[in-house]
């Protein structure tokens, strides 16, 4: 995120900044970002280390210790539950700990397959044009037009739930999505003159796709990257509600608030609520952070 | 807080009473008036009882009709008291070696269209029912596999001629599902027309039909059974998920739920309204079945499917799922509690899986397994995406197994897929599947469990079960037919293992306690005519104002 | 200006036969049908003989080319066909619907534009203030938010709180009445999934409103206006508000557009009988038919409304219907 006033006052303050003083800088000028990267590497800490951070066995049921309110501990005589069990025993603190992942997992795996192949279509359209654009762009039409909910059961019916088949649903809309942002920009450039020097030298389509096109269309793909990493966490936890989503036992945010969740919500609110609070914590971290990436690349919305 | 808590005991204690007690109480005097609010978490398919299966058009449509017999809604826990609905007197005694049934039809009964109700409607009715022409269907045609003929030989008489007797046939008329039609109806406007409209002679008169959102009735002023119903009216309002159910009833929209609430959601509403529910709980005709698919290996070994029912701790699970699930009593093939079916104490000693040494069967199981050179055994168990109660019990028998060392994954499917590889299919190693009767009739429930009754979907032949089922149909005597019934049950649950039962469900319904004068039956299809329901209007304002 | 319009309508065309045939394909990979579920006789016996005779009536017994033979027919006809579940007419099952979820879509907009015009409007005049983040992380949060996670806490929060203030608890109708027949009744049960879609929509025309005046307070005529010594909020309303709206309305219209399509977890959560209750319904159900009709309705909405912002645009730029 090096923007040019940055550069200037360095070179006004030769003498080498400490990481601290940088990251209060960043701090200062993008607090909301700033907050933003933090949920998200506390998110990414959680998921790697959570067969350490987390006290209890996430599936493990222990049906001695149902529904035991926060703070409590187990009636078995070990262990401590900080968030409290659901309606299995299950220690809420560890699953969501171990939900993190999962989180994580879909997020980063959707966001990454889905924005990348978005990319791939999208400078292609352009780049080729033609009846190879009128086409894809209709078939792009049709998917962004198209209601995730079929795609998900159709998806689950045919191979069946599970972390990965959540994944291939939430995938599937944002191809289209990534590769309309990334074609419209990738037009723009396709019209510049080192495009046509380079095509008039010889270069293959291969080569000038990706080392012409591609780098300047960087801005808006990391866009719709970011954007999509917190919506592909809700989209997961709308899915689980749905009962299309990641299956018991699986420790998921989602799954964790459907079912038992509303049944409980009152004589044992801490079961929906603490779910909710990490997938809403968790969006949130990833909206400031995508926010700021946008700010930081968008040049019409930087600040002047 | 303990008030409360004592307030909930004592409902519960009083909800109990009244299941079992039979006619006890209702002394105090009926009042007349108010619309009661029903919540129905299922969708109706079509107003037809004659071909459709769910409680989603039993709750809202039932009270439209008239049944020829029905379950004493006086007494309807009892699963042998059946009494007249149309007919008079009692409900007929077979003669011709019970070969005849006679019934005499009550006079006087209009349709809402003003049609009077003759032996001829209820002839032409069975006669659908029983016989339905190419191109007709009939869900329960093969309940009526003994009637030979349906005559109606004057107005007020109906002759149903059998084949051969069958203890099956009273319980089957009984069925919450024969609507009563108008043989005129069925003339003029043929047998598809009463999926769209409706015209019975029931408590109630049809208003209107909002798809998606409600069905409302009113008083049938010339209902036959003396000073009946109660209510002016009600609406049956469409709630799919249970936490809007739940939460109507609490907030006031709603005022009943006739299919049943968790443990915990009772408590909820109890907590919170105190002496504004009664509940009302009973043991529920519905059971979930372990289905082992015996065409996948090593699910064709039976020492493997013993050691899968010898892991599952059945009274320890009865003590946990009861307080999160609509489960809760331990029992064989039958419905417990049913003359027929086995009791607690012959389970424990000789049914596998029902001993109270839990480490005992645990061990056996892995020593089972260790025969079979399956000790690490992984699967799948394949499930119906719906919480209550099969998630929840799903997920309970995955840790059960877990604790002889299997690794189980549970393999969720929606209504109709499930269904299809249940079925069709049958690409499953291990489902959960499920057995919901609306009248008490363990001799015919039990079929669930027959390779030929045509709902068996563990995928097997066994000749010894089809013979000892043929002997108990055509056995009279009660002690020969519990004979029989335990015989086959322990060459299912012991010998075969070929299917095994997990818990039977515990049907419990909360409701605002200004709701008078209904009883909870071992079914949520029977006993929704709604005509003994009335409201205490002093309660009712008092705890939802003017 | 006419032959653009006409290109672009032609454009539409391939979108809504491409989805047709795509819906039609997904829902028939789904094993089962209508008729398993449907006389799937509670676990119990299902007589084939019923199951068969409800195939052929729908014609799902018929190869798959014939069937989808028959739906492209009737697409092309606008002729619908019946629900496979209940067997009413399907146009009848989305009419009963349909003016819920218009209801509720006008109301959740409203909401979304009171909320985000005022906090655009904020949060732009002061650009990187602690008002302005606080504004930014309102917004965000609705978004960040599950829609039916919100929703379960309004239910809580309205049982509790009317307990312990009015001593009964109280929790908004769950059965559908018109408006014009008992608008009280009517509008104490959508007011609050209006209240919380409207509250999560706001969050990107709050961030629209925000970029565009962040843009238009640049321009020369702005600097202009305060060169001239205008007072700031003179500057805002007058001057910037008016020539940020465009983008505004249009992404106004789009949202618009994605709530006629039904709210399909929110209204879950409300009991409310709209498009989106439909929509899960007869997908769970297998109602070919039915879901057919409702996912071609979503998709006719969403190109319609991409149509007329390409047509507005062009109308405003007309470089576009050149190129």
């Amino acid at each position: 995120m090096a923007t040019p006033d940055i550069s200037i006052e360095s070179d006004k303050l030769p003498a080498r900044k400490t990481v601290l003083q940088r990251i209060g800088r960043l701090a200062r000028k993008q607090p909301l970002g700033f907050a933003g990267g933090i949920v998200v590497l506390a998110m990414v800490i959680m998921a790697v280390f959570a067969p350490w951070l987390a006290p209890f066995d996430p599936e493990q049921a222990n049906f001695a210790d149902m529904l035991v309110p926060p703070g409590s501990s187990s009636n078995m005589g070990e262990g401590f539950f900080l968030l409290g069990t659901d309606q299995f025993g299950r220690d809420l603190f560890s699953r969501i700990i171990y939900g993190a992942r999962t989180a994580l997992t879909v997020g980063f795996t959707a966001a990454i397959i889905g924005s990348f192949a978005g990319l791939a279509l999208g400078v292609a359209s352009a780049y080729f044009g033609g009846y190879f654009d009128l086409i894809l762009q209709r078939i792009i039409d049709v998917f962004m037009a198209f209601p995730l909910i079929i795609m998900a059961l159709a998806i689950v019916a045919i191979f069946g739930t599970g972390t990965d088949k959540v994944i291939i649903a939430i995938t599937i809309p944002f191809i289209p999505r990534c590769a309309r942002v990334v074609r419209s920009s990738a037009l723009a450039v396709r019209e510049m003159p080192y495009v046509d020097a380079a095509r008039s030298i010889g270069y293959g389509s291969a080569r000038i796709i990706f080392r012409h096109i591609a780098p300047n269309v960087v801005a808006p793909f990391l866009i719709m990257l970011t954007a999509f990493l917190g919506e592909a966490i809700l989209l997961e936890a709308s899915l689980s509600y749905l009962g299309l989503g990641v299956q018991e036992p699986t420790p998921a945010w989602g799954l964790m608030l459907q079912g038992g969740a509303e049944e409980y919500a009152e004589s044992a609110p801490w079961v929906p609520i603490f779910p909710g609070l990490a997938i809403t914590v968790a969006v949130f971290g990833f909206n400031l952070f995508g926010d700021a990436v946008r700010d930081a690349l968008d040049p019409r919305l930087r600040s002047r | 807080m303990k008030s409360r808590l004592t307030r909930f005991a004592a409902s519960v204690v009083l909800g109990s009473a009244l299941a079992v007690g039979a006619g006890s109480i209702s002394t105090s005097a009926q009042e007349y008036g108010g619309e009661l609010r029903l919540v129905v978490g299922s969708k109706i398919p079509s107003y037809d009882g004659h071909i459709e299966s769910t409680f989603g058009m039993i709750h809202p449509i039932r009270p439209f009709y008239s049944m020829l017999i029905r379950v004493n809604p006086d007494n309807p826990s009892s699963p042998t008291d059946f009494v007249c609905d149309l007919c008079v007197g009692d409900v007929p005694e077979p003669t011709n070696d019970g070969k005849t049934y006679t019934f005499k039809i009550r006079q006087g009964v209009t349709f809402q269209d003003g049609t009077p109700l003759t032996s001829a409607d209820i002839k032409a009715t069975f006669d659908k029912i029983a016989f339905p022409p190419e191109g007709v269907a009939s869900n329960r045609k093969a309940y009526f596999k003994m009637i030979d003929s349906i005559e109606a030989p004057d107005d007020e008489t109906v002759v149903f001629n059998l084949k051969f007797a069958s203890g099956t046939f009273i319980p089957s008329v009984a069925m919450p599902f024969n609507f009563i039609y108008a043989k005129k109806d069925l003339d003029e406007h043929g047998y598809k027309w009463h999926q769209t409209n409706i015209n019975g002679s029931g408590p109630f008169h049809f208003v209107e039909h909002v798809q998606g959102s409600h069905v409302s009735g009113v008083k049938n002023p010339n209902y036959y059974h003396e000073g009946k119903p109660y209510l002016d009216g009600y609406r049956a309002i469409s709630a799919p998920k249970m936490s809007v159910r739940l939460q109507a009833i609490r907030g006031g929209q709603a005022d009943i739920e006739f299919r049943g609430f968790p443990p915990r959601a009772r408590d909820d509403l109890v907590k919170a309204l105190g002496d504004q529910i009664e509940v009302q709980e009973s043991d529920w005709n519905c059971v979930l079945i372990v289905t082992p698919n015996h065409k996948v290996k090593p699910f064709d070994d039976p020492r493997v499917r013993q050691a899968l029912s010898l892991a599952i701790d059945r009274a320890g699970g009865s003590k946990y799922l009861s307080q999160i699930a609509i489960v809760k009593t331990v029992g064989g093939i039958g419905f417990p509690g049913h003359p027929i079916s086995s009791t607690p104490e012959y389970l424990e000693k000789n049914i596998i899986g029902y001993g109270s040494d839990v480490e005992a069967n645990r061990e056996r199981a892995k020593e089972l397994l260790k025969e079979a050179g399956h000790e690490n055994l992984k699967f799948t168990l394949h499930n119906r995406g719906v919480d209550q109660p099969y998630k929840v019990v799903g997920t309970w028998l995955i840790d059960q197994w877990k604790r002889i060392g299997l690794d189980v994954e549970q393999w969720v499917q929606p209504s109709t897929p499930f269904y299809a590889t249940l079925r069709t299919k049958k690409d499953f190693d291990v489902s959960l599947d499920f057995n919901c009767q609306a009248v008490v009739n363990p001799i015919a429930d039990i079929s669930k469990f027959l390779p030929s009754g045509g709902a068996n979907y563990s995928d097997f032949e066994d000749q010894q079960l089809e013979d000892l089922y043929i002997e108990l149909l055509q056995t009279g005597d009660p002690a020969k037919q519990r004979e029989l019934f335990a015989a086959y049950e322990k060459r299912v649950l012991n010998d075969l293992a070929s299917q095994f039962i997990t818990l039977w469900w515990y049907k419990i319904n909360p409701y605002r306690s200004y709701v008078k004068g209904w009883k909870i039956a071992p079914s949520h299809y029977l006993n929704q005519s709604l005509e003994n329901i009335w409201i205490d209007q002093a309660e009712y304002k008092k705890q939802l104002g003017g | 200006m006419y032959s653009y319009i006409v290109k672009r309508l032609l454009i539409l065309l391939p979108t809504l036969i491409g989805a047709a045939i795509l819906v039609f394909l997904l829902l028939r990979l789904v094993p089962g049908d209508v008729c398993l579920l449907r006389f799937g006789g509670e676990g119990g016996y299902a007589d084939p003989e019923q199951i068969r005779l409800c195939q052929e009536r729908l014609g799902l017994d018929q190869p798959i080319f014939f069937q989808f033979v028959d739906y492209m027919v009737g697409f092309f006809t606008l002729d619908l066909g019946v629900s496979m579940w209940t067997a009413q007419p399907v146009t009848e099952e989305i009419g009963i619907r349909f003016g819920l979820s218009l209801q509720i879509a006008i109301m959740a907009t409203l909401v979304s534009v009171i909320i985000a015009l005022p906090l655009g409007v904020i949060s732009a005049a002061k650009q990187n203030t602690p008002t302005d983040y606080f504004v930014r992380a309102f917004s965000i949060a609705g978004i960040a938010m599950p829609s039916f996670w919100l929703g379960i806490l309004i239910i809580l929060g309205l049982l509790i709180g009317s307990q312990a203030f009015f001593g009964r608890p109280w929790m908004p109708p769950i059965d559908y009445v018109p408006i014009w027949v008992d608008p009280w009744y009517n509008l104490s049960a959508l007011i609050w999934p209006a209240l919380a879609t409207g509250y999560r929509y706001s969050a990107v025309a709050t961030r629209m409103t925000r970029s565009a005046m962040l843009e238009v307070l640049h321009e020369d005529y702005v600097r202009t206006a305060r060169a001239k010594g205008l007072i700031e909020k003179v500057i805002i309303n007058k001057h910037a508000l008016k020539n940020a709206m465009l983008p505004v309305v249009t992404i106004i219209g789009i949202e618009f557009a994605f709530l006629m399509g039904g709210l399909v977890v929110t209204e879950q959560v409300f009991n409310l009988n709209g498009l989106g209750k439909l929509f899960v319904e007869s997908v769970t159900q297998s109602d070919y038919t039915l879901t057919q009709a409702l996912v071609m309705l979503v998709v006719a909405i969403f190109v319609l409304v991409n149509f007329l912002v390409d047509i507005m645009y062009a109308w405003l730029d007309p470089r576009i219907r050149y190129n």
